[in-house]
């Protein structure tokens, strides 16, 4: 089957492409298809992993080349280690789930055969990026699990708040896409390729050199930031939650958002590598972590809570992870990427059983406020005690399946004193809000009696998800037991096995902080010994601050968008003014040296054509006066010439060197005379000559 | 003599114009359909072309399907040689493609139909015949013989201020030219016997000396780079294409620019490897300042068709950063597939943009708003388009940019292609920005409540890019393959 093992991720496909050409108009049908496929999918998943335990977890790889230039090329294949084995099951056991959550829950939606297509396509896309034996190939389905994120937060499109959601989430991930566009364009360059196996051994030969192999394995890690919803960029989750429940539960809680956390761990050989990178991976963890439970403890949207609860749970993950990489990277040994993959494991089953309990609740009583809730754990017997199940189990309560995982990761913090008491911090305001959550919604007396009223059980088709995935966060933490000497932590391992010692000091301790958040919460929003409105009231920056998330978005409004949309406007501006305002300022300037030699071409150089014709005519005019027609004139001319040129004969002749006076004399008197002769007004019997 | 498969490119679409004018002036249908009629050989010859290339010449790259030379003007030892190689076909299928398919999107053209028709395969004429000619004065005849329709078909057919525009592309376009015309004389004159062969010239451009061949270089640079547009020569690219009729605005996006590019690969880059070694680099700058710059000012834009054209800077950004890391050939494929990528997408954007104008009459982005509900299909070609645009994985886009993000990052300085990636981001901000003020969010009834559907021709056209799109960005080797040998061989040629 292993060798097959690409067919798992290709049936999704081929139901998204079935859906979309074909049965779009059979809603029935569709969903049908659908759901076969992807119980197909996990049938095939099972067999995988069981063939991968048999094989005691030797890895299978099939690739073909999807590109070559030159020395250079990219492939495309399936790589099936147990953390691959681990992660199919998953992603296609809380995807049946949901798939068939999504019948009742979306039953009568104008888009249902399109819900379907969409989920297809992301499983097609999250069991590609968990199959990828390349860091190419995970890129793409990285990309793609975008776009259906994309696609399916934005499904109810007709809503402002879910267009905007839908864009945010895109963008902001493909922040934290730029830094692992960058990582891998490093590992490229220095190592050559991408393949992971290959590229692992490069650098655990050394071929990239430290700093170096920071800088990659940090950028690889802002994809992680991105997708895994990590502070900064964590502000995209909890406006992810516009989009229907099931997709909340299946991408944005279980598996899409966990991506990151399997991108951490599948490269954990870089970060090994990596002391620096490491503690980086472990403080954005725990940081994050801290953030968002902080954030979760005032929120009053149920479907809110859980992604801050989501965003609180992932920083766990990758503090364990990160923690993992700095203790191998300075020698000791850790279990920190055991309880990574252990607790992605466990809180993808609790956190969708959650989400999608959440849904049915959200159902029920057709509002998100947990405040105008209350007392419904009499009307939703499935759904309440689901619920709660899911909330003991992420609280960490023997023996669910939170406590196996969340145990593993307080020891990894064991050594390290400040992760230590944070993350026992962070575990005991998990415990505070899930059961203030519980309390207030399924306890106490209802806020609102219309809702109450109304409210009644979901259809069987989301009862029946919500039961599997209950029992599965109940018991999916007992292959992580520390006494089976062929447990979670045998199988799934980077570098050696790591067999975990199970400490009842760090077990007591994380209890305690449990229980006593979930009696906190009782005291408060159940007896109501505690004022949780004094408090508040007492605190008020804090609650505040907390309420409004910190107030990140209208941070990052002030100081990334407004100014980056300013700066855009700009530039446009300078383009009209500036570029093409140069481009049209030389046609212009063209224009008016044109207009300028028009000018001297009109003024000077056919000026100098027609004053040379102005001369003559002028000249001619001076000549006109001398043609009288008058027989007199021209014999006074005449005789006058013949003088003249009688008095040139002898002056040239005889007086040498010297101007012939007479000469002139005579001609300047015959001109006179002519020239005062035409002027003196003559009296002329006809008609005046000329006017 | 064998038939001359790449002058039949170019004399199909000339006879054609012929035939077109020949109609009778109101015989609209016979002059649309013979129009497509005689596209459609130059687009089975192009396609077989890329076939024909891949099985028999790809993996040497040679220069195949030589025509001549024939003496042309023998005083001038100027002659007719055409030819082409791994990088030129996979352009004229392009170009064989994106002409049919603007055709088929002209229909819906009124007024002086025939005229149109007869301009628009005289452009299709044009375009084939640059991207086979190899003599310089052959391929100087081609470029500028694509101006003249151009010129009218934006001047006559175009929207507000198309005398502008019209003017403004001309004018521009033809200011690049005088520099080309100067330094192919140049050429001609310092090579001795003189000659305008480009294949010769080749090995003669490498023994000018360095100032000659830095000149020469941008001399051809600026010519080239107008068309590309390379940034800030881009500013005649909004203007044309927002006046621009439809289907001018696929071809000039999907073919008048990438003939740029084409250029320098054939004539720039591998003739003056001296000047390139110097001013590379510069013009890895000027790519990434178009990147980023084209793609801050798309974020701006309140006009759609306004939008795609300066996607399309930032689109033709990442082809010159590629060209600036001239020593990788992974970044020149990268730049190949960018160029063929480009085209189909950008061409497609243009069709689609022409096809809600045609209803809507107008193409403010804020004007709309949850067309989704209303036009599902359309919106879906155009979400995908959106999405080819900004590299998603799966499509051709992604595939040209990543190649290119890996070649230049090995060849260029890594600051610089990082800085080049932010680009990515805000490729994705400024086309989801478009969809959800377009797509997404509540639908206006009352003033949009009669829109309808894309119809089944615009469909026939949209179709063939998209599943292009796909097979690219599914399966790249075949592309590849069909251009390896002719890229590798081109690098030698400039790391000469």
């Amino acid at each position: 089957m292993t060798e097959n093992a690409y067919l798992i991720f290709l049936l999704p496909l081929l139901s998204f492409v079935m859906i979309v050409f074909f049965l779009r108009w059979k809603e029935k049908i569709a969903a049908g298809y659908s759901i076969a496929t992807i119980v197909v999918s996990w049938i095939m998943s099972i067999w995988v992993l069981f063939e991968t335990l048999g094989r005691d977890g030797e890895t299978y790889e099939a690739f073909y080349k999807f590109v070559e230039v030159g020395n250079f090329s990219l492939e495309l294949g399936i790589l099936v280690d147990p953390l691959t084995a681990v992660m199919l099951v998953v992603v296609t056991t809380v995807g049946a789930c949901v798939e068939i959550y999504s019948l009742g829950y979306m039953h009568g939606d104008p888009l249902f055969s399109r819900f379907f297509a969409y989920l297809s396509l992301f499983l097609f896309s999250m069991l590609g990026l968990v199959l990828a034996n390349n860091f190419f190939m995970i890129f793409i389905f990285w990309e793609l699990v975008g776009l259906t994120s994309y696609l399916l937060i934005g499904f109810w499109f007709e809503k402002k708040s879910a267009a905007d959601a839908c864009k945010k989430a895109f963008i902001t991930t493909r922040i934290g896409d730029l830094g692992s566009l960058v990582g891998l364009m490093i590992l490229i360059t220095y190592a050559g390729t991408l393949n992971y196996g290959e590229l692992f051994e490069l650098v655990g030969a050394g071929a990239i050199p430290a700093g170096v192999l920071t800088i990659a394995a940090i950028g690889v890690f802002c994809g992680a930031i991105g997708k895994s919803a990590q502070f900064p960029l964590h502000v995209w989750l909890p406006d992810a939650m516009e989009g229907p429940t099931p997709v909340s539960a299946l991408i944005h809680a279980a598996t899409m958002v966990a991506a990151g956390v399997y991108l951490v761990a599948r490269s954990m050989s870089l970060f090994v590598g990596s002391a620096e990178a490491s503690i980086v991976v472990a403080i954005i963890g725990v940081i994050t972590s801290l953030l968002a439970a902080t954030i979760a403890i005032t929120q009053v949207d149920i479907k809110r809570i859980l992604a801050y609860s989501t965003v609180s749970q992932l920083g766990y993950m990758i503090m364990a992870l990160g923690l993992y990489g700095y203790d191998t990277a300075v020698g000791h040994h850790s279990p920190g990427f055991y309880a990574g993959t252990f607790h992605l494991m466990t809180h993808a089953f609790f956190k969708a059983l959650l989400f999608l309990a959440a849904g049915s609740i959200i159902h029920a009583v057709h509002t998100n406020d947990i405040r105008e809730m209350g007392g419904l754990l009499s009307k939703l017997k499935i759904t309440a005690p689901t619920f709660m199940i899911g909330a003991l189990s992420i609280s960490g309560i023997f023996p669910l399946a939170g406590f196996w995982s969340k145990d593993e990761i307080v020891a990894t913090t064991a050594h390290h004193p400040i992760f230590y008491v944070l993350t026992l911090v962070i575990a005991f305001m998990t415990a505070f809000y899930m059961w203030r959550l519980c309390f207030m919604v399924f306890f106490g007396k209802p806020h609102d009696e219309h809702r109450y009223e109304h409210a009644h059980e979901s259809p069987k088709s989301m009862s029946y998800s919500l039961i599997v995935l209950a029992v599965l966060a109940v018991c999916a933490g007992w292959v992580g037991i520390p006494w089976l000497s062929k447990g979670f932590a045998a199988f799934v391992y980077h570098g050696e096995a790591y067999y975990p010692h199970f400490s009842f000091l760090n077990a007591f301790i994380a209890t305690v902080m449990a229980l006593s958040g979930i009696g906190l919460a009782y005291l408060m929003y159940y007896k109501k010994s505690i004022s949780a409105e004094k408090i508040g009231a007492k605190i008020r920056p804090l609650y505040l601050g907390s309420y409004n998330k910190w107030y990140f978005d209208e941070i990052y409004h002030i100081i990334l968008l407004n100014p980056i949309m300013a700066f855009a406007r700009f530039m446009w501006t300078f383009d009209a003014r500036g570029i093409d305002g140069a481009v049209n300022g030389t046609a212009w300037l063209t224009m008016v040296w044109s207009d300028f030699k028009m000018w001297i071409d009109k003024w000077i150089v056919d000026g100098a054509v027609n004053g040379s014709g102005w001369v003559v005519c002028q000249l001619g005019n001076l000549l006109r006066l001398i043609q009288t027609g008058k027989a007199q004139s021209y014999a006074l001319f005449m005789g006058t010439a013949i003088v003249a040129i009688g008095f040139w004969k002898y002056e040239s002749t005889f007086v040498e060197g010297v101007w012939p006076t007479m000469t002139t004399i005579v001609i300047l008197c015959a001109v006179l005379l002519a020239v005062v002769g035409r002027l003196v007004p003559q009296q002329v019997d006809g008609p005046e000559e000329d006017k | 003599m064998d038939f001359p498969i790449l002058s039949s490119l170019v004399f199909f679409p000339i006879i054609g114009m012929v035939a077109v004018m020949l109609l009778p002036k109101n015989a609209f249908g016979a002059i649309r359909w013979t129009a497509v009629g005689f596209s459609l050989p130059p687009l089975v010859i192009s396609a077989w072309l890329v076939f024909d290339y891949f099985v028999n010449f790809a993996a040497m790259g040679t220069m195949a399907y030589m025509e001549g030379p024939f003496d042309w003007i023998p005083s001038l030892n100027v002659q007719y040689l055409m030819g082409a190689d791994g990088i030129s076909v996979p352009m004229l299928a392009l170009t064989g493609l994106l002409s049919t398919i603007s055709l088929i999107a002209s229909f819906g053209i009124k007024e002086r139909v025939k005229e149109y028709f007869a301009f628009f395969l005289l452009l299709e004429a044009g375009m084939m015949g640059v991207f086979c000619a190899l003599d310089f004065f052959l391929f100087y005849v081609f470029w500028e013989i694509m101006l003249v329709p151009m010129y009218f078909l934006i001047g006559i057919w175009g929207g507000p201020r198309k005398e502008y525009a019209a003017i403004k592309f001309f004018l521009y376009t033809l200011f690049g030219s005088i520099f080309m015309l100067v330094a192919i004389l140049v050429m001609y004159f310092t090579s001795e016997p003189h000659s305008l062969n480009m294949l010769t010239l080749i090995d003669h451009g490498p023994t000018l000396s360095h100032t000659l061949q830095i000149v020469c270089f941008s001399f051809f640079f600026v010519a080239f780079a107008i068309k590309v547009p390379v940034w800030p020569f881009h500013t005649w690219l909004p203007v044309a294409h927002v006046v621009a009729p439809t289907a001018v605005s696929v071809i000039l996006a999907g073919v008048l620019l990438k003939m740029g590019t084409y250029a320098m690969l054939r004539v720039n880059w591998p003739m003056f490897p001296e000047a390139l070694r110097t001013l590379g680099f510069w013009i890895a700058i000027l790519g990434v300042i178009g990147i980023i710059y084209g793609a801050l000012v798309s974020l701006a834009q309140k006009d759609l068709k306004k939008l795609v054209a300066y996607s399309s800077v930032s689109h033709m950004g990442y082809c010159m950063l590629a060209l600036g890391a001239f020593s990788s050939v992974t970044a020149i494929a990268g730049c190949m597939f960018q160029m063929v990528s480009h085209g189909l997408i950008t061409g497609a954007l243009f069709l689609l943009v022409g096809v809600l104008y045609d209803r809507a009459h107008t193409r403010e982005i804020a004007a709309f708003g949850g067309l989704g509900s209303k036009l599902p299909i359309y919106t879906g070609i155009m979400v995908f388009f959106s999405m080819a645009a900004l590299g998603l994985p799966g499509m051709s886009g992604f595939v040209s940019e990543f190649m290119i993000f890996v070649g230049a990052f090995g060849a260029l300085n890594k600051v610089l292609v990082g800085i080049s990636i932010i680009g990515v981001v805000l490729g994705a901000a400024y086309m989801l920005r478009m969809v959800q003020h377009i797509f997404l969010g509540e639908f206006n009834l009352a003033r949009w409540g009669d829109l309808t559907d894309i119809n089944a021709r615009e469909l026939v056209t949209v179709v063939p890019l998209i599943i292009l799109t796909l097979v690219i960005g599914i399966y790249p080797k075949p592309l590849a393959n069909l251009m390896n040998g002719t890229l590798e061989h081109l690098v030698g040629l400039m790391s000469r």
